[in-house]
């Protein structure tokens, strides 16, 4: 067999040997690479910078790749030079090895620009997984860190450190910032967003001098400016490791120069990578690199045939938050630009057409339609058609039927009392163009939600400008979708909702935000965050629900529906010392004690001895159940006794939104769990488990997530939903909607098929929340704030 | 002129943070907000259907009520949603010395209570 040597154990080195072996297989492998460690992921060294990966996460190919595939695998030893008439690589560590075939996959370095003192302790490049380890050790808070370069590898680096608790600063040599991807108004927009999460940003600046004796003390810039630095990442740019190209005489560029079949002018000697130069251009990206393995990894193995042209270049800043997106040639010469900004909202979107075709985007503070532009751009689609279309999706076809149909005097919004005479006027008089604006005055579709799919449609039909709400985002306070939110909460391991507000929002919040912020946090930290009463609605300061006349309701805890009598005595006997208006047995199989003051709530809770049933909070409700086995002929499974035992598993803990949960015997379903959002159903010898039912605002039989035969089995099963749902359903989030919105099989998927590792996961993260869960009654005997249940006492009275 | 007066109400750390807390003083229920930089007091009744006002949300310097999330300003007591809504709720000039908020209520004659100085809903 032939003997292949790759020099280069990186990303496009690696990617192209697992294409070679995809062949039948016609070499001995050895694969030298200077770093230490097995191929990684380049790209994700932002992520273990920013915190969110450890360095193991981003391991590409373990070592049991390379066993498995018999490969040698050479770690730490750079290869210094080659002679390409003998056929050798000569090694740091004086091995000399011999190659029928040569593989350079040297990737490239990062570029030093000429700064005096770049050799001072404390000046890092931003490349491997070891600069990126070295910078973790010094970075830290109050750390004073300046990144050289405003590139996607400088901010990256910026926000990564700035994540670490640096104070940052970022200085760019050109006017604008990326200017490699933007154009100058995406650069300007780029800038306002990094200064937006606090990194300092200073332009058209050259940076002469590190300064400091050993140890960078701050670097000086060509206006004289010197700011003070602990920390100096240069991000210069990067130059292609071409040094043993030109030891082996291959025609070299700026990269080593390939054809289309990717053969160098050496027949024995092949590249791939950042290292190469393909038609006169070096691509700095992985997507070009991992094509060009596939064309090489076919000519390397005999199996010519295979051409690669070129790649359509696109670029994704991975700073989460700030979305940048741009692909192709955004140039305006000799193209159309069809533009979009809005200096408020901070979104910038540029597309340029040649011959009726999209060439090049642009887009920043709104990358949502990135894929849509990749897509024309791959394809090469006709735009003609869709020419007044192209930054926004076009209308639909007859909207408007529906409401032409509807009288004026006919109700949209039932809850609130809106009808469709208020919203036309609403919307002529008051200029309501968007369904925030609808609910902001009007306050139609504010209620239970039910009528938002008419007031849209509404909308559409009457509104002069109508705009769809651009994204669903949580709030104006914090324009984010959930989805981006919990990433961003978890990346940023951020544990208040005031700093929430600060780095990503308004400062302010309101009260939509501040509660789905406290939910997020309570889950992602598993109740290891910082708790803060303000950001919640009333019945979570108090732990009871309030109602008309500021009076609350008071509900225990009835495990399953079950009491007993001293428990009964208990709830007669506080009823009656607190003047309770009304003691009412609720739909949910419990009691009620409705109508009593604030600062009673702390006494009562102490008389009755009860936990909190959770009334009043998106909150584990009740498990409901039936008499099941114990007493009814029908029964097949022990439901009340089960029923009570997920009741336990799960009590005290916050959801998205209630949830509410039903167990029986039988089939006969007493207890209604095909409508609950959780559900046990007793079968003969095996439980079905149900979720997302509904008998609310809507109603919705339950969907089967799976049949077990046991009863731990099914409170497994429930476990697993009851903990995904949490996860991933949006605040205020039915399980009717959750479940519908993903679907039962990827909730399938997800939970009971999910692998081991997965479920377990979702297990354990359930057991932490729960061990630090508390009956918040417990809160009366020691409140979190001396005047949390009790008005004020002023100290003065009027004469 | 009607003159004002200053009443003593609570120490400023018996309010937490962006909340309020409700007091009685003569007739009047006051809602007090506690604002981090400075403290707000309202009428505790929302003009809707008298909702606590102190029980609500704050959001930056208006409280969201919470029985159906009117949105009250706290520096005029103005209702800002839903929009054109004309009602208003009576404010209290404060201020804060030696650690103690003190509130000024005004007095027509003896024990009757009305408007404060920046108060611009003067129909209640
Ligand atoms: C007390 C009770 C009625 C009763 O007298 O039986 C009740 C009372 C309230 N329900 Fe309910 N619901 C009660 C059982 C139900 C049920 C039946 C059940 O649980 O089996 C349903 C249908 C099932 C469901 O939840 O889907 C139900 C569907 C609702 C809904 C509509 C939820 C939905 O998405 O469809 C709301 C509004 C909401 O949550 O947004 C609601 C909201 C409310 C609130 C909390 C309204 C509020 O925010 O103030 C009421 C509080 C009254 C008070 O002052 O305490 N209540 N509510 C029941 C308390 C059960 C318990 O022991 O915890
Ligand atoms: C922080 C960061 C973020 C990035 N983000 C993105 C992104 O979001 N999207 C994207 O597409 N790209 C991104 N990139 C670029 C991407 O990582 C590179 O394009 C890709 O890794 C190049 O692969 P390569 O194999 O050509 O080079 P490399 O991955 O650099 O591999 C070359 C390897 O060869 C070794 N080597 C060199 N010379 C020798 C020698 N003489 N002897 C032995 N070993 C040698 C090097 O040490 C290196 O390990 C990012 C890069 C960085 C640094
Ligand atoms: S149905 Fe529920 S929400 Fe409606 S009035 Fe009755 S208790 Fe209140
Ligand atoms: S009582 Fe305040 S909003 Fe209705």
């Amino acid at each position: 067999m032939k003997t292949l040597v790759v020099v280069g154990n990186g990303m496009a080195g690696v990617a192209c040997v697992e294409q070679i072996l995809k062949y039948e297989r016609c070499f001995d492998i050895t694969i030298f690479g200077d770093e230490t460690h097995v191929n990684y992921s380049r790209i994700l060294l932002s992520s273990v910078l920013a915190g969110e990966l450890a360095p193991d996460d981003i391991t590409l190919n373990p070592l049991e790749w390379y066993q498995r595939n018999d490969i040698r695998l050479r770690l730490g030893v750079r290869i210094g030079d080659v002679d390409a008439e003998r056929k050798t690589v000569t090694g740091d560590d004086g091995s000399v090895t011999s190659y029928d075939t040569l593989l350079l996959a040297t990737g490239s370095s990062a570029f030093m620009p000429p700064i005096e003192g770049l050799d001072k302790d404390g000046v890092f490049a931003f490349r491997t997984l070891e600069d990126t380890r070295k910078l973790l050790q010094r970075a830290g808070s109050g750390v004073k860190a300046v990144v050289i370069g405003g590139g996607l590898l400088g901010l990256e680096a910026a926000r990564g450190l700035q994540v670490q608790g640096c104070n940052v600063t970022v200085v760019h040599l050109m006017a604008t910032l990326m200017e490699r991807q933007l154009d100058p108004d995406g650069g300007y927009y780029l800038a306002g967003k990094m200064e937006d999460l606090g990194i300092r940003v200073l332009l058209g600046r050259t940076t002469t001098t590190v300064v400091g004796s050993d140890r960078a003390e701050g670097v000086a810039l060509d206006d004289g400016t010197v700011l003070e630095a602990d920390l100096v990442v240069v991000a210069a740019g990067i130059r292609p490791n071409v040094q043993l190209a030109d030891k082996a005489g291959l025609a070299v560029n700026r990269g080593i120069v390939v054809n289309d079949q990717m053969e160098t002018s050496d027949p024995d000697i092949f590249a791939i990578g950042e290292c190469v130069e393909h038609r006169g251009v070096c691509y700095g990206l992985v997507a070009p690199l991992l094509e060009q393995g596939k064309v090489l990894a076919a000519t390397i193995t005999g199996n010519k045939g295979p051409v690669y042209t070129g790649t359509l270049q696109a670029a994704k800043l991975k700073i989460m938050g700030v979305d940048v997106f741009s692909a192709g040639d955004w140039s305006e010469q000799n193209a159309e630009p069809v533009r979009y900004e809005d200096r408020a909202l901070g979104v910038y979107k540029k597309l340029t057409v040649r011959d009726g075709k999209l060439v090049g985007a642009i887009l920043v503070g709104d990358t949502s339609d990135s894929h849509r532009y990749m897509d024309w751009l791959r394809t090469g689609a006709d735009l003609t058609d869709r020419r007044r279309h192209l930054l926004f999706p076009p209308p639909a076809a007859d909207g408007g039927l529906d409401i032409a149909e509807m009288a004026d005097s006919a109700t949209v919004c039932g809850c609130v009392g809106v009808t469709k005479n208020a919203i036309i006027q609403a919307i002529h008089e008051k200029g309501v163009n968007t369904l925030s604006q609808l609910k902001e005055t009007t306050r139609a579709s504010t209620g239970c939600g039910s009528c938002t799919g008419l007031c849209q449609a509404l909308l559409k039909a009457v509104a002069p400008e109508f705009e769809e709400d651009t994204k669903k985002v949580l709030c104006g306070c914090v324009p984010f979708s959930q989805d981006n939110l919990r990433e961003i909460l978890r990346s940023q391991r951020l544990k208040s909702v005031q700093e929430v507000l600060d780095i990503y929002g308004n400062g302010l919040g309101c009260e939509v935000c501040k509660p789905a912020l406290s939910y997020m946090l309570d889950m992602l930290w598993c109740g290891d965050h910082d708790e803060d009463r303000s950001a919640r609605f009333i019945n979570d300061r108090v732990h009871a629900n309030i109602q008309k006349d500021g009076m609350f309701s008071v509900v225990p805890r009835i495990r399953g529906g079950v009491t007993t009598p001293d428990e009964l005595r208990r709830i007669a006997n506080a009823a009656e010392k607190y003047h309770v208006r009304m003691v009412k047995i609720t739909g949910s199989q419990r009691i009620d004690l409705l109508g009593v003051k604030k600062e009673d709530l702390p006494k009562i809770w102490a008389d009755l001895g009860m936990p909190s049933g959770q009334a009043y909070t998106k909150g584990v409700r009740m498990v409901k159940t039936c008499v099941g086995t114990d007493f009814c002929r029908f029964g097949v499974q022990d439901s009340t006794s089960a029923g009570i035992e997920m009741e336990r598993r799960f009590e005290h803990l916050y959801t998205p939104h209630k949830v509410k949960m039903g167990s029986v015997g039988c089939p006969r379903n007493c207890a209604e769990a095909t409508v609950k959002d959780i559900g046990l159903v007793g079968q003969e010898g095996s439980w079905q488990v149900v979720v997302g039912g509904a008998a609310g605002k809507s109603v919705r039989k339950a969907d089967l997530l799976i049949t077990v035969e046991t009863t731990e089995a099914a409170l497994q099963a429930a476990e697993l939903f009851f903990q995904y749902y949490r996860e991933h359903g949006n605040y205020l989030e039915r399980t009717y909607d959750f479940v519908v919105r993903l679907g039962i099989d990827k909730v399938r998927k997800d939970t009971v098929y999910a692998p081991d590792a997965v479920r377990q996961g979702l297990l354990d993260r359930l057991q932490k929340s729960k061990a630090r869960a508390r009956d918040a009654w417990q809160e009366g005997q020691a409140p979190v704030h001396r005047t949390q249940f009790i008005p004020l006492q002023p100290i003065e009275q009027l004469a | 002129m009607i003159e004002g007066r200053w009443v003593r109400v609570t120490e400023c750390d018996n309010i937490p943070p962006r909340e309020g807390r409700a007091a009685r003083i003569g007739d009047r229920e006051l809602a007090i907000f506690n604002l981090g930089d400075r403290f707000l007091a309202v009428d505790n009744r929302c003009p809707h259907r008298g909702g606590p006002l102190c029980d609500g949300i704050v959001a930056g310097t208006a409280v969201v009520c919470p029985l159906h999330a009117w949105k009250v300003s706290l520096e005029t007591g103005a209702v800002e949603r839903p929009a054109n809504t004309s009602a208003c709720i009576r404010t209290y000039a404060t201020r804060v010395e030696a650690g103690v908020v003190i509130v000024e209520l005004q007095l027509r004659a003896v024990g009757e209570l009305t408007t404060g100085a920046l108060n611009r809903c003067t129909d209640t």
